[in-house]
């Protein structure tokens, strides 16, 4: 017996190891649930790795574009003369400014805007194996992520949070072929199954043949996942293919068209409405608001010409009642007691003292506008403007 | 360098010498090719058709020449890659074991200094680890992926082409007796 072991003993060993893998395997199939120990060593093993070649790489690229852009600001300024080059610096420095989008401060705009509580991690890894559609992300239990949390930038959904280890988070992106969530198109509210196809497109799947939608049109979160939270978008319609029993929609996802990089993981997820309003392609620059007149001009009104309109003749005589009753507009709590506008108005002190008294509406007044619920903010993940 | 008249097959048991390296070459390296299977593919998709895992365990197997030390070399980068993965741990832990325990077999029987032949490995152990775990998937987990075999074949040259200078490089590494 010894000697038939020790023959064969290399296929005996290669037969061991295969089985206690399989058997490891199996029990995972079969019972559905991870080994998540062993990951948990693995992932928070590689993090610190995978971080300090980032922080390397990202220094090291700062560094470089420093010094290029120095060399090429010290070149301009031997060239040409000094007043071109100030305007033609600042020139390059509004282009930019306009041309190219801050991300961070993108996701920092939104996660100012939306309702949802989010937290902004970046991605420094991405999963191991051929094609792989998994990001490894700086964020983990420790800050709150939790498995199954949604991962969005402000263009759109990326994917959902697969493990939660201590230091960093797995997270599944929408194109990887088991990514699946609830989708609901913009125009007729047709609601679908989006799926990841293991390439740069998803499909949405589910979609009856009689059901109308659009290329172009946008596709947002349904919410019916339980994982994104409503009103979020998903991407526009690239392709429709009628099919039986249901179509075949293939969306160009807008989440993570220029590349993930940073995102925000949704901790909190508040449902949205969707848009109704077609979203805008371009961008619409404002511009800034007009500087207060100059007094002296030929054409301004004199301040000391008294209230011009019956909105000025109004607030001035809310004012008055307001003064004479020591009420500070905007600082009642909800509830408190506005100021008695039917009060009749304190002798000689106020400009609009012969104004016949007007009953004002109580919902007009600041203190009972702070009080009333604000409307549902549009969604800030409406898909921002073509940039 | 190799004129065509070397041989590629070993002509007796003395020729196959054990290549040995340090411990320390043992865990870098294979931790190395983990970590550019995680970070650089982030910044080049390209990237991501290169297995640097697959490479490492086909090439401490070759050179070990030990069938015992390349099924646990191709077990534990395996099983490291199924832990980063969204995979279940096993699948490509088998597959990295069968890859590492074939390729010691290799290394007893040809001259695998030989660029030819390293070439030719890099290719054939890129495909057998590629059909082998799209086998796992469809057998074990019941998942529908699909083979293309063209497609395996181009990102098998291309593996072989980088095996070839990754191997160079690594030669480097072993002691010298």
């Amino acid at each position: 017996m010894d000697t038939l072991l020790s023959r064969y003993r290399n296929v005996t060993i290669l037969v061991l190891v295969i089985m206690a893998q399989l058997v490891l395997l199996a029990y995972q199939v079969k019972s559905g649930s991870d080994v998540p120990l062993i990951r948990v060593w693995a992932v928070t093993a590689v993090t610190p790795l995978a971080r300090t070649l980032e922080g390397a790489r990202s220094g090291l690229s700062y560094f470089a574009s420093n010094y290029v852009t120095l060399r090429d600001t010290t070149s301009q300024n031997r060239q040409m003369r000094e007043e071109l080059g100030r305007l033609k610096m600042e020139n390059q420095y509004l282009r930019n400014e306009l041309s190219t989008a801050d991300r961070a401060r993108a996701l920092s705009v939104f996660q100012q805007h939306t309702q949802s509580r989010t937290l902004a991690a970046r991605v420094i890894g991405a999963g191991a194996g051929v094609g792989s559609k998994v990001v490894l992300v700086d964020r983990g239990s420790t800050a709150g992520v939790q498995k199954g949390m949604a991962v969005v930038t402000p263009d759109g959904i990326v994917g959902r949070v697969m493990g939660a280890y201590p230091f960093s988070s797995q997270v599944l992106l929408i194109t990887d072929a088991s990514f699946a969530a609830g989708v609901v198109s913009q125009k007729n509210r047709v609601h679908g199954v989006l799926k990841g196809q293991g390439d740069a497109n998803v499909k949405i799947d589910r979609v009856q043949s009689e059901e109308k939608v659009e290329v172009g049109e946008w596709f947002y979160t349904s919410g019916d996942d339980r994982v994104f939270p409503k009103g979020m978008p998903a991407g526009r319609v690239k392709i429709v293919r009628p099919g039986s029993p249901f179509q075949e929609i293939f969306l160009e996802p807008s989440g993570s068209q220029s590349g993930v990089e940073e995102v925000l993981i949704v901790l909190e997820g508040v449902h949205q409405q969707i848009p109704d309003l077609p979203v805008a392609s371009s961008v619409i620059h404002l511009l800034p608001a007009p500087p207060p007149d100059d007094a002296s001009g030929i054409d301004a009104p004199s301040s000391t010409a008294g209230p011009a309109t019956e909105a000025d003749r109004l607030r001035d005589r809310y004012k008055a009642l307001g003064a004479a009753q020591k009420h500070t507009f905007g600082e009642g709590a909800p509830g408190s007691k506005p100021p008695d506008f039917n009060a009749p108005l304190p002798t000689a002190t106020s400009p609009a003292a012969s104004t016949p008294p007007v009953a004002a509406p109580p919902a007009a007044t600041p203190a009972a506008q702070s009080a009333t619920p604000r409307p549902a903010a549009p969604p800030a993940s409406t898909p921002p403007p073509t940039r | 360098m190799y004129s065509s008249s070397d041989r590629i097959l070993l002509g007796s048991q003395r020729e196959s010498r054990i290549s040995k390296f340090r411990p320390w070459v043992l865990f870098v390296v294979p931790l190395l090719a983990i970590l550019f299977q995680i970070y650089i593919p982030q910044f080049s998709k390209f990237m991501a058709y290169l297995d640097m895992p697959l490479l490492v365990t086909v090439y401490f197997s070759l050179m070990r020449r030990s069938a015992v030390a390349g099924t646990f070399i191709g077990a534990l980068i395996g099983l490291a890659q199924d832990c980063l993965s969204k995979n279940p741990l096993g699948l490509y832990g088998i597959v990295k074991t069968l890859v590492g325990y074939f390729a010691a077999s290799v290394g007893l029987r040809f001259d695998v200094d030989h660029p030819f032949i390293r070439l030719l490995l890099g290719f054939f152990f890129f495909f057998f680890h590629q059909f082998f775990a799209w086998v796992m998937f469809r057998a074990l987990l019941g998942q529908q992926v699909g083979f293309d075999l063209q497609q395996t074949a181009v990102l098998g040259a291309l593996n072989a082409v980088v095996a070839l200078f990754l191997f160079h490089f690594l030669d480097r590494l072993r002691e010298t007796s």
